[in-house]
């Protein structure tokens, strides 16, 4: 069933519910009952991903239109203007970010993952089949062997979403050669990069697509089981995925003798509990064993002696979401987008101090500039830009003098930064890269699993330094001492997590070494966010004593009568910003 | 620890039946998948919400895995806990893009609404706060998510409406 336009509504279950009866109601009056499909937005977005304040949502597809603040009332007008006259009600548009809903493509943007993102209901395998759904299963299964899907694949470029880009069919290749009568395709869906969210959309929003991808992966190498590995805190995903395979199961696409060939394969999920370590490959498949997710060295590498011991094919949830696509249309195609070594389209998650945030996918080789101004509208509230961090708390960041930097994966690692999954947080000049540095150092010693004294020692002393920088106490020799420290750890850690661990932080020494320099020399936070180096003080001729800095502040730091200017005592003043942030005249200054 | 806690995990030492017959049920389906302790941890996590040392002792008998590894495998996730929280969960995301655009201002605020520190239950037994690692919706930063709820965007003034509604 075709329909001519979707109404996706999202909110508090009651709420929503009411002005979906609403909508739909209308909609039968108006006999367009037929053409117009209303949905909740189970799988698409959060659920109720809403502000108290911004009530009911809903997004009219395909053109993209955000409204929000429904009422049933409100309903039947877009019914009647919108959905009958083609007049979308201004009145009811989404004012905050007008132009953010994420699933709205910019027109730098291609999109292969994300094609039916947003488009498709997720929890129908026919509105996948529908897009061409299995076609590419079925034509790998009844018309390819396994060497000619490899063939397309290598023509294709693709390589691996997950963060180190090792190409998909040389991967693929080495699992298929080991000789074994048992082995796994692992999906990695951990996702542990702590801001990014590219996985989740996609196996929220179109799982039969990554499930496709497996199958074909499983036929090429010779697998008759898979695993899904998702992180408990994503159950709209887990859920989604269950379900996605369950309907599979039911269309004879998993389970024995798929598509009438001697081909079977079947799939499970498993979830993750909460270990960054287990987004690594060889701690993922000990995870799934049911043990302690700690890495171990490589090799043996998982395409020898995987999940038992058995040859095991691992990838990311984008480069398996790749492979139908890339089936249907001819490696060819695909390698006509991107750079000469990074080819394709990659989704990012752009948030952070920019404009519009959102999940993004655009071809490789596009500038960081056209990513940060084109896709996501600049800077927020226009101020300057300082650099984005990509590839997590693994990667590095990117200053303003590699703006033009096209984001492919040779160039991003040339000047300290990484791939990464497709994190990409944008800062600005109220971002500390002290602050930041010790942000990711944190993480990385929080997750740190504890196997390798380099990574469990040497992250805390790293992050035991980057605490007393912030904290006004950094001694000079301190910014050498990190070097020094990161090199070793990168050098002696037994896996990724420790040998990427150091990166932010010599990244942001590389480029912003000078800021190093005044929080232990100067004792000065020009960002001011580290703390023990700024102070509140409210301006009195600004203060219209309002007496809300004082009810909002979580220690009574603040005195003063109504209408008359309030003041702020350094002594018990905790400087968390709070008293700034709710000041309706902005009265209040950091020093 | 405080008093209320010590005498909580006491009693985790029996289970309790409606513990039991989860357990029962969530063994009775998973016990013969390969990995299953971790399978059964989980699953224990999300439907009772804890795994009590008795549930411990239980699940170690049940699948014949050593009690040390069970406590070995919850405490290297963060996802478990071993006794039981508030009624609602109330976790403020701490990931890049949230601590970026005021994740830290808003765990202050949240504190003095709530009147605990980060891990403590409000004394009625309302809800626990806690902190956590992006819940991908980095896009609304500052992001809260009270129970399976994600609220993005949440301005400081309206922290205390956000939690109306779970009672
Ligand atoms: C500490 C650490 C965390 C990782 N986290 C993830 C992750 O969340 N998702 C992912 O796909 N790969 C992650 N990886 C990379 C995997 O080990 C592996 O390279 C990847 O899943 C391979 O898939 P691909 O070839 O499709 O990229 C991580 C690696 C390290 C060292
Ligand atoms: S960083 Fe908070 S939701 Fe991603």
């Amino acid at each position: 069933m075709a329909y001519r336009a979707h109404v996706i509504i999202s909110g508090t279950p009651e709420q929503a519910q009411e002005v979906k009866a609403a909508l739909m109601g209308k909609l039968d009056t108006l006999g367009l009952n037929e053409e117009i499909e209303v949905r909740e937005a189970t799988g698409l977005t959060p659920r109720s991903v809403t502000m108290a304040s911004r009530g009911v949502e809903a997004v009219v597809y395909p053109e993209v239109v955000h409204y929000a603040g429904l009422t049933p009332a409100a309903a039947e007008l877009i019914a009647e203007e919108h959905l009958l006259k083609g007049r979308p009600v201004q009145d009811l548009f989404f004012e905050e970010h007008p132009a953010e809903p994420l699933d709205a493509p910019s027109a730098k943007e291609v999109r292969v993952v994300l094609r039916n993102v947003g488009t498709i209901n997720p929890e129908s395998i026919d509105d996948y089949i529908a897009e061409d759904g299995y076609a590419a299963l079925g034509k790998a299964l009844t018309e390819m062997t396994p060497a000619e899907v490899l063939e397309v694949l290598k023509t294709s470029g693709l390589r691996g979403r997950g963060g180190a880009g090792f190409p998909t069919w040389l991967k693929w290749s080495f699992a298929r050669a080991a000789v074994s009568d048992e082995k796994y395709v692992v999906c990695n869906g951990d996702e542990g990069d702590p801001g990014a969210f590219m996985n989740r959309r996609v196996l929220e929003g179109d799982p039969h697509a990554v499930i496709e991808g497996m199958a074909i992966a499983a036929y090429v190498v010779g697998a008759q089981e898979g695993y899904f590995y998702v992180r408990a805190e994503y159950p709209i995903a887990i859920r989604t995925l269950r379900l996605a395979i369950e309907q599979a199961r039911d269309y004879g696409l998993l389970g024995k003798n798929i598509f009438g060939t001697d081909f079977s394969f079947d799939l499970e999920v498993r979830m993750g509990a909460g270990a960054f370590v287990c987004g690594e490959e060889t701690a993922l498949m000990q995870s799934i064993e049911g043990k302690r997710g700690q890495p171990r060295t490589r090799p043996p590498f998982p395409a020898t002696s995987g999940l038992w011991g058995k040859p095991t094919n691992i990838n990311n949830v984008e480069t398996y979401a790749n492979v139908p696509q890339i089936l249907l249309q001819g490696g060819e195609w695909f390698a006509s987008m991107g750079t000469e070594k990074s080819k394709g389209t990659k989704t990012f998650a752009i948030a952070g101090k920019v404009k519009r945030t959102g999940l993004i996918e655009v071809p490789l080789g596009i500038t960081v500039r056209e990513i940060v101004y084109d896709v996501g509208g600049g800077v927020l509230d226009s101020r300057p830009f300082k650099a984005v961090q990509t590839g997590g708390p693994l990667g590095g960041c990117i200053p303003e003098k590699h703006l033009d930097l096209p984001v492919d994966y040779e160039s991003l690692a040339s000047v300290g930064s990484a791939m990464g999954s497709g994190g990409f947080i944008v800062m600005d000049d109220l971002t500390c890269m002290v602050d930041m540095a010790r942000f990711f150092m944190e993480f990385a010693q929080e997750e740190s699993c504890g196997k390798c004294v380099p990574c469990r020692v040497g992250t805390r002393q790293m992050l035991e330094i980057l605490e007393s920088i912030c904290a006004g106490t950094g001694k000079p020799g301190d910014i050498e001492a990190l070097e020094k420290l990161g090199a070793s750890v990168t050098q002696g850690s037994l896996c990724g997590l420790g040998q990427g661990a150091p990166n932010p932080v010599l990244s942001m020494i590389l480029n912003f070494r000078n800021e190093y320099e005044r929080h232990i020399y100067d004792h000065k936070c020009d960002a001011k966010v580290c703390r023990a180096l700024i102070e509140f003080t409210i301006d009195p001729p600004t203060c219209i004593g309002c007496t809300r800095c004082a009810r909002n502040c979580p220690v009574d730091a603040i005195a003063g009568k109504a209408r008359e200017a309030h003041v702020i005592d350094p002594e018990i003043c905790i400087r968390c910003g709070i008293c700034a942030e709710v000041c309706p005249v902005d009265a209040v200054f950091v020093e | 620890m405080n008093v209320a806690t010590e005498k909580v995990s006491s009693e985790l030492l029996e289970l309790v039946p409606e513990e039991k017959l989860a357990l029962d049920r969530i063994l009775a389906e998973n016990r013969d998948r390969p990995g299953a302790t971790m399978v059964v941890l989980t699953l224990t996590q999300e439907q009772v919400g804890y795994v009590s040392p008795a549930a411990q002792r239980y699940i170690s008998q049940e699948l014949d895995v050593p009690l040390s590894h069970i406590y070995g495998v919850l405490t290297f996730y963060s996802f478990f806990r071993t006794s039981p929280i508030g009624r609602h969960k109330v976790s403020i995301c701490m990931g890049t893009a949230c601590y970026v655009r005021g994740g830290p201002t808003l765990v202050e605020k949240y504190q003095q609404v709530l009147g605990v520190k980060l891990d403590e239950t409000t004394e009625d037994n309302r809800f626990t706060l806690e902190v956590c690692r992006c819940v991908g919706a980095c896009s609304q930063a500052p992001v809260v998510m009270i129970d399976d709820d994600i609220i993005g965007r949440v301005p400081l003034q309206d922290v205390a409406k956000t939690l109306r509604g779970y009672e």
